[in-house]
């Protein structure tokens, strides 16, 4: 019953809301087609604008992960995570999620398929996944696009958030499913 | 900070992958055994060109779904439809963005940016987000350093406030999980956590005289 509301929320929310921001412009009499290709045509200039950006911060974490850099700190922080009830095959997952998005999902994938998407690993795989985000990307692609270089405490707040974000769905899987 | 974190990834990896090269294993059998070979490094170079094309390759994908939702935009915009929204949630804008005016379109686009946020709809975020900064910028006095705006925004979206992750919940049902959307409520808690965690340290640091907002050229203090 919940889940047929998540699953119908997410289908309707996206052609309801075009609907209504078209529905809205045609009713302030606004020339929606010549408005829509005039903003349209930034879309370009954006995606092109934020390539270096893109290009630098994929190829650094691509090395780290290839060289097998990665699974080092993985053995070196296994001690530690074990400490605040966090299984040693989480480690990859709370790694990768602030670098790469897709990387992410696929260890979430990954330990879902292997330990069953009932066990607790998955279960706190799936809660950090939602709740943290891809921060290396978003800060690279949005200071990107508008230039800035000098981010001041944008990254050490934003990492700090991630850290919580992490320990809170350790500590919230096990409060719920432990 | 993120020049430091680009040499520690770019250089520690070409230097984990070299040190790997020298293929040292060690057991209590035969002791330390070292069995050279260049694949380590062959294997990151691949990696570092596979990268350096999916970089491209997303940014080209991005290019359609921007003009979409930037074309929606400019309509919400010119119809008055951003207004009406970024009054609603005028309260709380105004507290967390002090520098910004409250009838600025930047509001307008960070309030687009957060709803499609907590409903999951990744795709749809972005180009509203990127729409943000650029309104954001143009309050900037000094283009190459964020405002203390820019960074809460920042905070905001990297803290992920998440209602509905769209995205788990599917590859969870696939797996045939007993019940997918289990995970909704801790996830809201956690995220929860994450974000007011985000919201302090970013007012916190903001004060620290490492982070101050350099004076703009020709001004005087």
């Amino acid at each position: 019953m919940f889940q047929g509301i998540i699953n119908g929320v997410s289908a309707v929310a996206i052609p309801v809301l075009i609907l209504a921001i078209v529905g809205h412009g045609w009713y302030k009499k606004v020339k929606v087609y010549e408005v829509f290709t005039d903003g349209a045509k930034e879309g370009f200039d954006v995606a092109v604008r934020i390539i270096p950006f893109l290009v630098a911060i994929l190829v650094a974490i691509g090395a780290f992960r290839a060289s097998g850099a990665l699974d080092m700190i993985t053995g070196l922080l296994a001690p530690l995570t074990s400490w605040i009830g966090m299984p040693g095959e989480i480690i990859p997952m709370a790694l990768m999620r602030p670098l790469s998005g897709s990387g992410a999902l696929g260890i979430v994938s990954e330990l879902i398929t292997t330990h069953g998407p009932d066990s607790l690993i998955a279960r706190m795989a799936s809660i950090m996944e939602g709740s943290t985000e891809t921060t290396f990307y978003i800060l690279a692609v949005y200071f990107g696009s508008v230039g800035v270089t000098k981010t001041r405490h944008a990254l050490p707040a934003a990492l700090t958030a991630d850290l919580a974000g992490i320990i809170a769905a350790v500590v919230v899987t096990q409060m719920v499913f432990g | 900070m993120i020049n430091t974190i680009w040499i520690v990834l770019m250089g520690g990896g070409i230097l984990v992958a070299a040190f790997q090269c020298l293929g040292l294993d060690y057991s209590a059998a035969s002791g330390l055994v070292m069995d050279p070979s260049f694949v380590p490094l062959t294997d990151l170079t691949k990696a570092l060109f596979t990268s350096a094309k999916a970089a491209v390759n997303l940014a080209i994908g991005l290019i359609g779904i921007m003009a979409l939702w930037l074309g929606l935009m400019k309509i919400a915009e010119e119809s008055g439809l951003v207004k009406i929204f970024a009054r609603a949630v005028r309260p709380v804008m105004v507290r967390l963005f002090p520098d910004v005016p409250a009838d600025h379109p930047a509001m307008g686009a960070m309030v687009m940016n957060i709803a499609a946020n907590m409903l999951g709809l990744g795709n749809a975020a972005t180009p509203l987000g990127l729409k943000a900064m650029q309104e954001l910028q143009t309050l900037n006095k000094v283009k190459d350093t964020a405002t203390n705006a820019m960074a809460t925004f920042m905070a905001l979206n990297t803290s992920s406030v998440t209602f509905i992750p769209a995205t788990v919940i599917g590859i969870r049902a696939a797996a045939n999980a007993s019940n997918p959307a289990e995970i909704i409520g801790p996830v809201i808690l956690a995220t929860g956590v994450s974000t007011t965690v985000a919201i302090i340290m970013i007012k916190l640091l903001q004060k620290l005289p490492k982070y101050r907002m350099p004076v703009p050229e020709g001004e005087e203090v």
